[in-house]
């Protein structure tokens, strides 16, 4: 569990994208390395999600530079995009398997342990009904279940879209902690949203709104 | 690479086909009424029937696989399955690949279990059946290569339906050609067997370079 994770940083320069012909986001520079977290801010549509695409490596990019580097060198030779976890809006989630089943997928794609799957069930709230369909979820449920592949699978960079979407109060702190404890360990965070998240205020997390005069 | 990501797409996918078995089963009921209308279209001779029944065999399984191709990335591609996948450790390609042989297992396979049924309606000898069966395993692969190249093209749009099949009918042309060749008795020595190697070429090369088309269209299908 307490694996050391590889450490990286993100410098973004100028980056322009644009999708559909439309310029959604211009001129935007940002920097955050392991142990920290960005919160992406801003109004619906002002381009959280595409940014957040842009960064995992989906889109093409118009102008700028994202440089996603490993600082401290380990064994193993993964990219950025394959230490990397993104949550989308989506859940990924096939209603006709068990949760376990469907988490025991991520698992094998990701690398995980059976253990890892349950103790992952127990931290989402949702151990009790493990072994039932998908499709008896609630959205809220669903969404932790889709945040729990970040417990079965340990990766040092989590793109989070939206982590509390869905989510009631108590997941809103759910969400918060996963973000902190990910922190503790070295990781790094970069979610949007817009909603506060009840993490502990420090240093470690900075905070980017977009969309307002640079 | 390790081949746990590759076996858990496989079984995963064949685990849905099953829990949806409904699907499966319209798609082999469909195969088998394009063999019940086409003897009401001719008239019933037997003989006329018996010696195109490889053809419409043929046909039957085309059609139905065609209908199939718009779910072959669908799913995951709706539902975020195919983004959370590319961050794992396995390579889109090899995704792929993995959802090809699952998509053969799930779509064709069926249908080539339920070709006695067909042959049984169309008055086929036990030799030609066989044949049959053996030209459809060896040129299947490549069918479902190309729908798989037309479905990763179309799974961003979304009334892709009718897209995929027009794309890749032209390009199947050859996998029926040789289908067929491979089954006729009296083509002439050799030219059987000939057309057998070529389909089994034209499966194996579809299904080498398949996986690497279908990648690039799904990292285009994302922007």
């Amino acid at each position: 569990m307490s694996k050391i994770l590889p450490s990286y940083s993100l410098k973004v320069k100028n980056l322009q994208l644009i999708r559909s012909r439309r310029d959604i986001l211009s001129n935007i520079c940002l920097s955050v390395k392991s142990g920290e977290a960005l919160i992406l801010r801003g109004a619906n549509g002002i381009g959280k999600t595409s940014l957040l695409m842009a960064l995992a490596g989906y889109l093409h990019i118009e102008a700028g530079l994202i440089g996603w580097e490993k600082t401290k060198q380990d064994d193993d030779e993964k990219t950025a995009y394959e230490d990397m976890h993104f949550i989308s809006h989506q859940y990924a989630i096939k209603e006709n398997l068990s949760l376990t089943e469907n988490l025991k997928f991520w698992a094998d794609m990701n690398g995980g342990s059976k253990d890892d799957v349950f103790m992952a069930l127990e931290k989402a709230g949702l151990g009790h009904g493990a072994d039932f369909e998908a499709l008896m979820l609630s959205q809220g449920q669903k969404k932790r279940l889709s945040l729990a592949r970040l417990l079965v699978s340990k990766k040092p960079i989590w793109l989070l879209d939206e982590p509390t979407s869905a989510l009631d109060s108590e997941g809103d702190k759910w969400v918060a902690s996963l973000i902190d404890n990910h922190l503790d360990d070295g990781g790094l965070v970069i979610a949007a949203t817009h909603l506060d998240l009840p993490m502990k205020k420090n240093k470690r997390i900075k905070t980017i709104i977009l969309g307002q005069d640079k | 690479m390790s081949m746990k990501p590759f076996n858990a797409i496989l079984i995963r996918d064949i685990k849905l086909a099953s829990r949806s078995f409904g699907d499966v089963l319209t798609l082999v009921l469909f195969f088998i009424m394009i063999g019940v209308i086409i003897p009401f279209a001719i008239g019933p001779n037997k003989m006329l029937l018996a010696s195109i029944a490889p053809g419409i065999i043929w046909m039957a399984a085309f059609l139905s696989s065609l209908l199939a191709i718009d779910r072959f990335f669908r799913a995951d591609f709706e539902d975020g399955s195919l983004l959370a996948m590319r961050h794992a450790n396995i390579s889109l390609s090899a995704i792929a690949f993995a959802k090809l042989i699952a998509l053969w297992v799930i779509t064709i396979l069926p249908l080539i279990i339920a070709t006695p049924i067909l042959a049984m309606m169309l008055f086929m000898d036990f030799e030609i059946l066989i044949r049959t069966i053996l030209s459809l395993l060896a040129g299947t692969p490549a069918l479902i290569a190309f729908g798989g190249i037309g479905a990763a093209i179309t799974v961003s749009l979304k009334r892709g339906g009718l897209i995929a099949p027009v794309l890749i009918l032209p390009i199947s042309i050859p996998i029926l050609i040789f289908g067929i060749s491979s089954i006729k008795a009296n083509a002439g020595i050799g030219v059987e067997s000939a057309a057998m190697l070529f389909l089994i070429a034209i499966s194996l090369l579809a299904m080498v370079f398949a996986p690497f088309a279908i990648a690039l269209a799904l990292r285009l299908d994302q922007e």
